[in-house]
């Protein structure tokens, strides 16, 4: 009975992660295929990477796209700390739950309307005081860093509140001021959340498509808009390289990551062993004294 | 320091001094969460040199009170004075108070020294001063060889240390302690209690330390303030708390006892006859009660001052017959439980003196139960 | 002097709240409201293409015009509710199917062991981290009628002729399903690797088999991970647009296309803030459940 459940849990997973990774896979065979005709096999190739890095639209496109995320990422990660902070530490007061809604709402909104009510708010202000001059790269980082600071206020706030808060008293009671106590407790501690929010933030705003052709000016496409003006005509293979492109630097970033939290982990569990053998020692020296 | 800590504690009592000051002094503190009373109207004055614990059942708002102190929580109304201080505005950051965490709250990105010196490097003080200051103050805990590591590489006990260091390298006016030894193992905590008294006696802070554990502020105290439901029902020595409770609460609380309900048919100034249902005859007190005639009362009688004998006394007073119901061997002692002609169960301990006794009282004999006149405490409430 | 500091203090404790706060305000209410106003206007061949809302008119006497037009030709014109009919039989099909597939995922997940659940939580949102855009693009050539899936039931004989299957509205469930998985997923893993086992093993103790443990206990503790990922997937897939302009069929009805085809090609300003208005409308009670529900799990009221 028991492996009957056994076999029925391995049967989900392997469906499950099929259905995820089919598409992906395809992608990437599919990018080394010399056919134009995506899904024929023509035999082996790389002739559409090349074809790639001499899409100047693409590449120009690739170029905007990463400065926006990677500045807005960093924006985003400042004020949803900031909203973090606020929601989880500074206890009721007027107004957090329209804060608290400010935040969670971005998180579902559908993206058209946060496109559309973004774009009007740019045009009456620059009716109203004459900036944002035109739309463009700043309206484009203005929309991300409200969409993504969600994600990150979300990131920031559940850790923060796991985190034992009387490290924060303690350090007031050993005689820090709030600030110093935000710069030197808090903030190392929550420094991975802020990590993983910077990073979800960035790809966020590297993949917006929806919003960030309501708010961009017709000088300044971002890669999904470029991507999206391609597969709208149909299949096209140097999108398949881009997108193998793509996985490969994930794949990477993963594989980092995962190796450096394993050699933590490692470190942490010797860690352990060795507070195990003190308490031992503790032990014993209690017993003699 | 060959004195035993607990003889000089004897002679240690300046709250009988009319004339000492009080160094903390909390005036009718109240602290209020929405309608809740946390801690209710509160008023205490702990001296110099004290060990004094509020001891008290979870959620009574010791810890509340403890924080207000720090300065983590402000009173809803009352004051607290610190060293003739007024510190209810104060905030924590600038209070000559220092705090040890029931969770340590060790930081754990620093080292064990890096902890220790964390407050001192907010004072702004010399770089070889804190080193020195952090160096002393690890190896009075026992922790010197342990500077370089991270927390997470300590054990509980190692971990209680680096905490008690951290608060103390300040050298604080007052060490606030929330249930200090609460995480530890029965062993370690043990030692830890006489090691704290060490500590205070060599470094002469005043500690205030907050517990849930009755044995423990019998041990480390001086003075013990018993809370119930955010108020201070009573405040004194140990044995002024065991001896002389001056509520059922009290004398429930701390240790058993024997509670025997009646009322008074005599009432002298130097002694009073107690009338009371469950017992055979009436209870003697060798001293005056002040009570309304009539109104119920009750008289608490420790389960060691209590005897068991075979024989029927032939006093008119202050015993009564018994059946045997349920005997528990404890090694140093036996724990007696005895069922009254009226179905009340009294519980009485004795003293294993001899080891081999052949004719110990057992299981289902009657027998008969005795105590001194000055053995009763009498409560009114 | 101890005043001023103190003043001090408590100002740097509303700075810091409301720098987010007044963010929010400005790029995320306001907007809002200028969608509301706007849906009440006109539209005018012009930029910005609609009549302002506000009017001097000669002695300082403010004028405001309220257009219900917008509105009512929202309500005369069939096609918008058919739209917003559809969008919703349509997310509430996909988060079914989401639910459906994701509940076994998560389960088997949170009940494999210790070691491998981060391994395999890590691979579910994997795909996550890469585009979006470029996992959808990937179904039309799974899709089509000459792709994979096409070409692979005729090698193995299930049909001999490709069905047509890109430009349904299967397609649409499909991607919607692929795209929102991990969404439903991970609320629903982080419900049920937290669940007590000894649970299981009390109901087990007390002759509950092992089904009967999971519809009693297992699935009634796990509602909370339910409604999460349900509204998580729910709420965005009502206004999806890239999905159904790429894999479903061009007549497909969709609100999210219906606002961006008004916007983008009719240039109508007015009547797309109409459609974002009512859909917003329709999004709203999910939305509030959600937020609540959000802050719950937050730990909202601190201690
Ligand atoms: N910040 C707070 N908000 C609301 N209630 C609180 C807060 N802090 C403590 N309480 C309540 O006050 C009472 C006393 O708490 P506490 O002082 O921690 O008790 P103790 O330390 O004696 O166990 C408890 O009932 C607790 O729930
Ligand atoms: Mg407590």
């Amino acid at each position: 009975m028991n492996q009957g459940r056994n076999l029925f849990r391995t049967l989900v997973l392997i469906l499950g992660f099929a259905f995820l990774y089919i598409p992906i896979v395809s992608l990437i065979v599919y990018s080394f295929n010399s056919s134009r005709l995506v899904t024929v096999w023509g035999g082996f190739s790389t002739k559409w990477y090349g074809a790639l890095l001499r899409n100047d639209q693409i590449l120009n496109a690739a170029m905007l796209s990463l400065k926006v995320a990677a500045i807005s990422a960093t924006l985003a990660v400042v004020l949803g700390t900031l909203a973090g902070l606020v929601l989880a530490r500074f206890g009721p007061f007027k107004g957090r739950t329209l804060l608290s809604g400010l935040t969670t709402a971005p998180l579902v909104m559908p993206e058209v309307i946060t496109g559309l009510s973004l774009l009007l708010l740019f045009v009456t202000m620059e009716q109203i005081i004459g900036w944002p001059a035109g739309r463009g790269m700043t309206t484009i980082i203005i929309s991300h860093i409200t969409l993504t600071m969600a994600f990150v206020t979300v990131v920031v706030q559940s850790r923060l509140s796991q985190m034992d808060d009387s490290l924060e008293e303690a350090a007031m009671d050993l005689g820090a001021r709030p600030h110093k106590v935000f710069f030197l407790i808090t903030l190392p501690i929550i420094a991975p959340a802020l990590m993983s929010g910077w990073l979800l933030a960035f790809t966020l705003s590297l993949d917006d498509l929806v919003i960030t052709s309501f708010v961009a000016g017709p000088g300044s496409s971002t890669l999904p808009m470029v991507i999206f003006s391609k597969v709208r005509l149909g299949v096209s293979p140097d999108i398949n390289a881009l997108a193998t492109i793509l996985v490969a630097i994930v794949a990477i970033g993963v594989i980092v990551a995962g190796f450096t939290m394993s050699r933590q982990q490692k470190q942490r569990e010797r860690d352990a062993q060795m507070a195990l053998a003190a308490n031992q020692q503790m032990i014993e020296s209690v017993k003699k004294g | 320091m060959a004195t035993s800590p607990r003889a000089t504690q004897q002679k240690f009592e300046p709250w009988t001094d009319p004339d000492a000051k009080p160094y903390v002094r909390i005036e009718k503190v109240t602290k209020k969460f929405g309608d809740f009373f946390a801690v209710d109207d509160v008023s205490l004055s702990i001296y110099k040199k004290e060990i004094f614990c509020l001891l008290g059942a979870s959620g009574c708002g010791k810890t509340t009170l403890l924080r207000m102190l720090a300065g983590f929580e402000r009173p809803t109304s009352g004051k607290i004075f610190i060293d003739g201080v007024d510190m209810t505005s104060i905030p924590p950051y600038e209070r000559p108070v220092n705090m040890m965490f029931q969770s340590y709250a060790i930081f754990p990105h620093m080292t064990v020294e890096q902890n220790v010196a964390f407050g001192l490097k907010q004072e702004r003080l010399q770089k070889d001063e804190i080193e020195s200051r952090v160096n002393d103050m690890l190896n009075l805990v026992k922790l010197g060889q342990f500077a370089k590591r991270k927390p997470h590489q300590l054990s509980g006990g190692q971990r209680q240390r680096v905490a008690l260091a951290r608060s103390l390298v300040k050298k604080p006016k007052l060490l606030l302690l929330d249930e200090p030894l609460a995480a530890l193992d029965k062993k370690l905590r043990e030692h830890t209690q006489f090691e704290l008294i060490n500590i205070k006696e060599t470094l002469g802070v005043t500690f205030v330390v907050v517990t849930h554990d009755q044995e423990e502020a019998m041990t480390l105290s001086t003075r013990i303030g018993l809370m119930n439901h955010g108020e201070i029902v009573q405040v004194g020595t140990p044995s002024e708390i065991y001896e002389y409770p001056s509520s059922r609460f009290v004398s429930e609380f701390i240790g058993s006892v024997n509670m025997f309900e009646g009322r008074l048919v005599e009432d002298e100034p130097s002694y009073v006859r107690i009338g009371c249902d469950d017992l055979e005859a009436p209870i003697y007190v060798d001293h005056g009660v002040s009570s309304a005639p009539g109104a119920t009362i009750w008289a608490a009688i420790r389960p060691e001052k209590i005897t068991i004998s075979r024989e029927k006394p032939d006093a008119t007073d202050n015993w009564t017959a018994a059946v045997v119901q349920d005997i528990a061997y404890m090694g140093d002692m036996s724990i007696y439980l005895l069922r009254l002609d009226s179905g009340k169960v009294v519980r009485v301990t004795q003293p294993n003196i001899y080891r081999h006794a052949d004719d110990r009282i057992t299981w289902d004999e009657r027998v008969f139960l005795q105590w001194y006149p000055e053995s009763p405490v009498v409560v009114t409430k | 002097m101890k005043a001023l500091l103190k003043r001090a203090g408590l100002q740097g404790r509303s700075v810091v709240a409301a720098v987010p706060y007044l963010w929010l305000l400005l790029f995320f209410l306001i907007p809002f409201v200028i969608v509301l106003k706007i849906s009440f206007s006109s539209s005018l061949i012009a930029m910005p293409p609609y009549e302002p809302l506000l009017h001097w008119t000669g002695e300082k006497v403010l004028q405001i015009k309220l257009n219900l037009g917008n509105f009512a030709f929202l309500v005369e014109d069939n096609l918008y509710w058919k739209a917003y009919l559809n969008s919703i039989w349509v997310a509430s099909v996909s988060t079914f199917f989401c639910l459906l597939l994701g509940y076994p995922i998560a389960y088997a997940i949170a009940r494999s062991n210790p070691s491998a659940r981060n391994i395999l939580m890590l691979l579910i949102v994997l795909p996550f981290w890469t585009s979006f855009l470029l996992r959808v693009y990937a179904w039309i050539g799974i899709l089509k009628n000459n792709g994979l899936l096409n070409n692979f039931l005729i090698w193995i004989g299930a049909i001999d002729q490709p069905i047509q299957m890109l430009q349904t509205d299967f397609a649409v469930y499909v991607g919607i399903v692929y795209s929102y998985l991990p969404f439903m997923i991970l609320p629903l893993y982080a419900n049920l690797e937290k669940m007590d086992l000894t649970l299981l093993e009390a109901a087990a103790d007390l002759g509950c088999k092992p089904w009967q443990g999971f519809l009693k206990v297992t699935l009634p503790l796990s509602l909370p991970g339910v409604r999460a990922g349900c509204l998580l997937v729910f709420i965005p897939a009502v206004g999806e647009f890239v999905i159904p302009s790429l894999l479903g069929d061009p007549g497909m009805l969709m609100i999210g296309k219906v606002l961006w085809t008004e916007f983008f090609n009719n240039r109508d300003w007015p009547v797309a803030s109409a459609v974002a208005i009512v859909l917003l409308l329709f999004l709203v009670i999910p939305m509030m459940y959600f937020q609540r529900a959000q802050d719950a799990e937050a730990g909202g009221v601190h201690r």
